[in-house]
């Protein structure tokens, strides 16, 4: 049977027909859908992991056991994954043990476009690069096979455009293994003292050679011989933009990008006359190629390093005379960026944040659109549980002239993630930071996913959920200075951070009351729309600070408007709501100076009515 | 490039269902015997911002993204979006759109304006140009989120493709509650051209 499926979709297809019994992950984009994906086979016992460190130690925990096991990560996610990679490169497996990387080119969703192959060559494990979904679910699959009979991780490299692209696959059936999982005690192999890590280490240069010759006659690495005045050596989603622009073309396509087969790539140059390289990000294959001494005459000094590649860039790039026609509006499109929803949770807290004109570590989340006009009031964020962390080496050094000034904000899935640790050292060195936790009891960036703190787990069972107070009073932050506040009412959020930055000690702010407002499980209604009363409106834009897009700025309301003592004054415009997009989170009601924000009812509520489940 | 391979281009707000009317575009081709791919981005993207799908059909597909300047048709589900994708069309780009205005923040703050010649341009610049009032017709049947299935009834009828492989398509991607009104809404874009 066939199906149109998204690449992780595939990905999760081939592990559930791989025999898979194990699976974790940490939601980040592109790579999400893999895990949810896995966690409706109900032969597979898939989790949402704290981070991809623990994701993958559990899939390698599983693998030890004899089980075939996959954990899955966004590019970035491999970093946090990183210690045990490379170790276990060295201790080998039992069963299958398979790392997906998705990687980000363009960072459509992303912090920065690192290309991954390199964690291949770095941790001396095998890599495999597919090329469209039907390839995704093959090579998931080929993965594990490679992994048992190399007794080594296998790195499966997708990228956002195969991760979220869509293609045809044909769908096989799930071969459960006939094994038995159980405790397997060799301390020489999984015990890696110094001692033992020595001798695995000459394994694991052994393996490499015979992932080497493996690679020579692996049937994905293939060459598909047509006119040969120019040969293209390419793999993965670059692989399909260059058929496309160069469907004449000799190709070697490389299923395995690491190792690479050196007298397969000399047989293949040997027939063609010139060598293109085509890759996306760094010139990996170019770069080795060379080094195995072979001439490449075109690669990256003409191919862009940066961004992802297209069958366009790779026209424009190589092709000889190709041009297209050109059809441009003249004048400027207003840009429409992404933005917190209607109701979004952290809205308050940043519009409190530049009121306050606090400077704002941030963090990875949605929330890291506080950045953008009209909030501005975030001013870093570099990586998961970055704004715990730089907030210590800040404060320490601003010492008491940085009170009141400093702010470390991040969502509760990001702090569980790796906010905990940064928050314990911050503590213990003294610091007085304040670390705001925007809890909204979802991974919601990412589309919604389970955490340690959301109550549910992968599987959609009710679990334990953190309580991020005590947790915080457990680290040692001070009973007085671990605080719950509701973001949606602006004043007590406002006097709750003005005290809490104020001290000279850390402090600790979560959100309570406050889930995602896309979170329907967690929201039992929703308020009716305000208005604007047209009659009172200044057209002060206070309201539009909040960057709601909700609301906007009607200029044909210029003109007249009547103060509360009934004097007519001037006005440009004035606020309006659409009502189609308002859910009356009550915000802009609390922002409005002048009481022309108005609800249906004399009393306006705040924020919305919530099924405590946690 | 190779030309045997159809390309719509898909694109809109958040939240209008072009991921989903894409989904049954690809069901709908692989159904009918082609090879099929697409691509969008997800993420981010999603919070309100623009949204688009690139979906590529024929006998074989390589890349799932469209070259530019050679989509078939732009299919739009709301106006000013089709100003963003220009690059990719040629004079006959086949252009569906929906003439609905959802307010970019830059309007919505005064800052910015939302162009009132598009339609105008358009015209000039393309041989065929379909102006569907999609939305409309869809909260005529109860709910605007329909609109993106009476933009797909009129893009039906000017693909060569049997009317019921697009019925059972979309049936098979929407809950059972929601089929009739989808129905009605696939007939009324197919009324539209």
């Amino acid at each position: 049977m066939k199906k149109v499926l998204s690449g992780n979709e595939a990905i999760a297809r081939g592990a559930w027909e791989a025999g898979v019994v194990f699976a974790a992950a940490y939601p980040g984009t592109p790579s999400s859908e893999i895990l949810e994906n896995l966690a409706t086979y109900k032969e597979i016992k898939a989790e949402w992991a704290t981070n991809e460190k623990d994701a993958l130690l559990a899939a390698a925990g599983a693998a030890m056991v004899g089980a075939r096991a996959m954990a899955s990560m966004k590019h970035v996610g491999v970093n946090v994954a990183a210690d045990p990679l490379m170790t276990l490169s060295y201790t080998g497996i039992e069963g299958g043990l398979v790392l997906v990387t998705a990687d980000d080119p363009e960072m459509h969703s992303s912090q920065n476009e690192q290309d991954n192959r390199h964690y291949a060559r770095f941790a001396k494990v095998p890599m495999l690069e597919p090329s469209s979904s039907q390839e995704a679910k093959d090579f998931t699959k080929l993965a594990f096979e490679i992994s048992e009979e190399f007794d080594t991780p296998v790195i499966l490299r997708s990228v956002t455009r195969i991760s979220h692209s869509k293609g045809v696959v044909e769908l096989g059936e799930r071969k459960e293994l006939e094994r038995d999982y159980g405790l397997v005690i060799k301390e020489d192999k999984y015990t890696m003292l110094p001692a033992f890590a020595r001798e695995r280490h000459r394994v694991v240069e052994e393996r490499f050679r015979r992932l080497k010759e493996f690679a020579e006659t692996f049937p994905q690495n293939r060459m598909e011989m047509r006119d040969t005045s120019v040969g293209i050596i390419t793999s993965g989603i670059a692989y399909q933009y260059a058929k496309e622009v160069f469907p004449e073309c000799s190709f070697l396509k490389l299923g395995m990008v690491w190792p690479l087969p050196e007298r397969l790539i000399g047989e293949f140059i040997s027939k063609v006359d010139k060598v293109y390289v085509i890759e996306e990000l760094d010139p990996f294959l170019e770069e080795n190629i060379r080094a195995m001494g072979y001439r490449v005459d075109v690669g990256k000094d003409r191919i862009p390093i940066c961004g992802e590649l297209s069958p366009t860039i790779i026209a424009e790039a190589l092709k000889e005379g190709y041009k297209r026609e050109e059809i441009s509006y003249p004048n400027p499109i207003p840009p429409r960026p992404p933005n917190m929803c209607p109701g979004c949770p952290h809205r308050g807290v940043f519009y409190v944040l530049k009121k306050l004109k606090l400077f704002v570590h941030g963090d990875i989340g949605c929330y890291t659109l506080g950045a953008l006009s009209p909030l501005k009031a975030l001013h870093t964020t570099v990586c998961m549980g970055s704004s715990v962390g730089l907030g210590e080496g800040t404060t320490q050094v601003l010492g008491k002239e940085g009170l009141g000034k400093v702010v470390c904000v991040v969502g509760e899935s990001t702090f569980l993630h790796s906010g905990v640790t940064p928050l314990m050292n911050m503590v213990y060195n003294k610091s007085n930071a304040t670390v705001i936790v925007l809890n909204n009891w979802t991974t919601a960036m990412t589309g919604a996913q389970e955490h340690p703190g959301s109550g549910y787990t992968a599987k959609g069972e009710k679990t334990f959920a953190v309580n991020y107070v005590e947790l915080a009073k457990a680290l040692g932050v001070k009973a007085e200075n671990a605080r719950e506040v509701n973001p949606y009412r602006l004043d007590e959020l406002e006097k709750v951070i003005r005290e809490e930055v104020n001290k000279d000690e850390t402090s600790f702010i979560v959100t309570k009351d406050a889930p995602c407002a896309l979170l329907r499980r967690a929201i039992k209604s929703y308020n009716k729309p305000l208005r604007v009363d047209e009659e009172t409106c200044t057209g002060c834009r206070q309201c539009l600070e909040l960057g709601c897009p909700a609301l906007s700025w009607d200029i044909s309301k210029a003109g007249e408007y009547r103060t509360a003592d009934g004097k007519v004054k001037k006005r440009k415009g004035a606020a309006a709501i659409n009502p189609l997009l308002c859910n009356g989170c009550g915000l802009c009601y609390q922002v409005c100076k002048f009481d022309a924000i108005k609800g249906e009812e004399e009393e306006v509520p705040i924020g919305f009515e919530i099924n405590k489940y946690i | 490039m190779k030309r045997d391979v159809t390309n719509i281009l898909v694109a809109g707000v958040g939240g209008q269902g072009v991921i989903l009317v894409s989904d049954i575009m690809a069901d709908t081709f692989l159904e009918a015997g082609y090879d099929v791919k697409k691509s969008e981005v997800h993420g981010m993207a999603q919070r309100g911002g623009s949204v688009s799908s690139h979906v590529r059909y024929g006998k074989e597909v390589h890349s799932p993204i469209i070259p530019k300047g050679e989509a078939d048709y732009l299919f739009m589900t709301e106006k000013l979006e089709t100003l963003r994708w220009l690059e990719y069309c040629n004079r006959s780009t086949v252009i569906l759109m929906d003439p609905i205005e959802i307010n970019p923040p830059a309007v919505n703050l005064g800052e910015m304006f939302y162009p009132k010649d598009i339609e105008e341009f358009l015209k000039d610049h393309f041989d065929r140009v379909y102006t569907i009032n999609a939305t409309e017709t869809a909260l005529e049947l109860g709910n605007a989120r329909a609109a993106n299935i009476v933009l797909l009834g009129a893009l039906s009828r000017l693909l060569d493709l049997d009317e019921r492989v697009w019925i059972k398509c979309i049936l098979d991607r929407l809950p059972e509650k929601l089929h009739e009104l989808n129905m009605e809404a696939f007939k009324k874009g197919r009324l539209a051209i």
